[in-house]
């Protein structure tokens, strides 16, 4: 193997100078220049995009099979560059406050950690890189929900993750071994070649799912979101909902596909069909009755990832490119709603939807910036929500399968379900009369920038058609 | 005589599901601690004697060990980490004592 087959990782390589040049100058820098940190981050993430984006990155199986890049894989990590890059700038006015102040390189470190994981995580053709990746993203990710490690919900939050991740992470391990035990590899494409089915690769690919199950928050492995996400600083919850959400969701589909789009389809489509239809109507009922606008968001992503995986069931093509479109536009809505909540959070310390009564009063701009959200977020045309949803939908029934119109049709009935609850938060900002509203937040530079983007994004990702088309031609 | 490897498969699948009885019913944090460490080293049993008894010539089973117990032990530090913060929030490590969230 030559040094020049190493640029085929790339975009690992050249995250892991980020992360470095990122450490050396939160060690060094003088307590002047380590204002100038999250610019720094900022910038330096993005200028790593941009290389991924046109560094003509090329495609490459490295390490006897082990890691792959594709042109889809290298989307996938754009997607959840950009998502990142959004999450940085969020954060920037976070990071400034005292108590964060001497803790912020520890911020941007780990939450790097985390993405250079992910990328590992979604390369992989092995299970063995798929795990260490998995791992690399969740460990970091728990210190990231201590960090503030005085608050008291953080802690909780913190404790009831980390138990989770191992759980799952170990029903998943189970699986493998016994996987490992049937077919003797650990490699994607053996493991296609030489399935069998019988009761032992039957319980081990159920394990595997399960596992799957509590990263991605899927009904019935859903317990820990609204808790963690709650729990953790409303910055941290915004990373975890959008970017290993999307992370995970990407990985286990292309696992799904190759080690399991064989011999193992019937069983993971069957027991994914009823998680489904348990995680959209569930995550739905349940934020019916959320008034903490951060559970309230926990619950709406627990069915968001349900729709995510109407993508992952199409096990096709176009349901690869709407998976990886419907990430990228939920990464803009969720973003938005979490960037509006964490800036009402930050300036007057409430959490409440109740306390969002009256609030266009005093704060249009951002009331606005939520309601577009929430519009994204039900999928009301013409904003992003309504196309991603419609090409998750089309992937799905595309197949032409009957029982796949029966679960489009459970979704379709589930997304007027979650117009009701979204539409909850927009009547409190727009309708109610409140004698005294929130008093006019006054945000930052980083505030705005944020919000103004995502919002731009929310209007123009649906309307701007070559989007879509452009993940098409690399997934294709 | 060399022993069949179901009986080992029957104490690994022993221990871990000891440890998922534990991890459910006991209520300090370190006891879970433990519960989930017995459950990660019952799947490295699981890997090893896959290995060693049904393809001996390969290695990938002893591989994928030896990275699980890397792993654990990095669990382990963070998880011992959040409970010593917690320890000093609160000062104890009950689990029902983390119930401040629910509306």
């Amino acid at each position: 193997m030559s040094y020049a087959e190493f640029l085929g990782m790339g975009a690992e390589l050249s995250l892991m100078a980020v992360i470095i040049l990122l450490f050396i100058y939160d060690t060094f820098a003088s307590s002047k220049a380590g204002k100038y940190l999250p610019i720094t981050a900022i910038s330096l993430l993005a200028i790593q995009t941009l290389y991924l984006a046109f560094g003509g990155i090329q495609e490459a199986l490295l390490f006897g099979g082990m890691y792959s890049t594709t042109s889809m894989s290298n989307v996938a990590k754009i997607v959840l560059n950009i998502g990142t890059i959004l999450v940085f700038i969020q954060a920037a006015s976070w990071v400034k406050e005292d108590d964060m102040k001497i803790r912020r390189g520890e911020y941007y470190v780990l939450t790097l950690i985390t993405l250079l994981g992910m990328y590992f995580m979604m390369s992989a053709q092995n299970f063995l890189l798929f795990f260490i990746g998995l791992e690399t993203a969740s460990l970091p990710m728990t210190a990231l929900v201590a960090i503030e490690k005085y608050k008291e919900n953080s802690y909780e939050a913190a404790a009831k993750y980390l138990f989770f991740a191992v759980f799952s992470s170990s029903l998943m391990l189970l699986g493998l071994s016994y996987i490992y035990g049937a077919v003797g590899s650990l490699y994607y494409t053996s493991i296609a070649a030489n399935f069998a089915v019988t009761p032992l690769t039957i319980v081990a690919v159920v394990l595997f799912l399960a596992g799957m199950g509590f990263k991605l928050s899927l009904v019935p492995f859903h317990l820990w979101t609204a808790d963690v996400y709650q729990g953790a600083p409303t910055v941290v919850t915004s990373y975890l909902s959008v970017i290993s959400k999307g992370a995970a969701a990407y990985a286990m589909m292309i696992a799904l596909m190759t080690a399991f789009g064989n011999g193992a389809l019937d069983i993971w489509i069957n027991v994914l069909y009823i998680v489904i239809i348990l995680t959209i109507t569930i995550g739905n009922l349940f934020a019916i009755r959320q008034q903490n606008i951060k559970r309230f968001l926990a619950f709406s992503s627990i069915s968001q990832a349900g729709y995510i995986m109407l993508g992952v069931m199409a096990c096709n093509n176009y349901g690869a490119t709407s998976l990886l479109y419907y990430v990228l536009v939920y990464i803009f809505s969720n973003i938005a709603a979490f960037a509006v909540a964490g800036a009402i959070e930050r300036a007057s310390g409430k959490l409440n939807i109740n306390d969002y009564d009256g609030l266009y009063k005093t704060n249009p701009k951002l009331s606005v910036a939520m309601m577009l959200a929430m519009f994204s977020l039900a999928g009301i045309p013409p904003f992003a929500g309504f196309f991603s949803k419609f090409f998750i939908f089309y992937s799905a029934v595309e197949t032409g399968i009957t029982s796949m119109y029966v679960l489009v049709f459970i979704a379709l009935l589930n997304t007027i379900i979650s117009l009701y609850y979204y539409l909850l938060v927009v009547k409190a900002m727009f309708l109610k009369e409140n004698d005294a509203p929130i008093a006019t937040v006054k945000s930052d530079g980083y505030t705005k920038t944020v919000v103004f983007i995502t919002v731009a994004g929310i209007v123009l990702l649906g309307l701007v058609s070559w989007v879509y088309d452009y993940i098409f031609s690399m997934v294709a | 005589m060399e022993i069949p490897y179901i009986y080992y498969l029957v104490v690994s699948g022993v221990m871990f599901f000891a440890g998922v009885y534990g991890f459910i019913a006991r209520r300090n944090m370190l006891a879970i601690l433990i519960s989930l460490e017995l459950m990660l080293n019952a799947v490295d049993i699981n890997f090893v004697v896959f290995n060693r008894y049904l393809y001996p010539c390969q290695l990938e089973g002893f591989f994928f060990t030896m990275f699980a117990i890397a792993i654990a032990a990095a669990e382990t530090a963070i998880a011992i980490a959040i409970i010593i913060n917690i320890y000093r929030n609160i000062k104890n490590i009950k689990s029902d004592n983390l119930d401040k969230m629910k509306n």
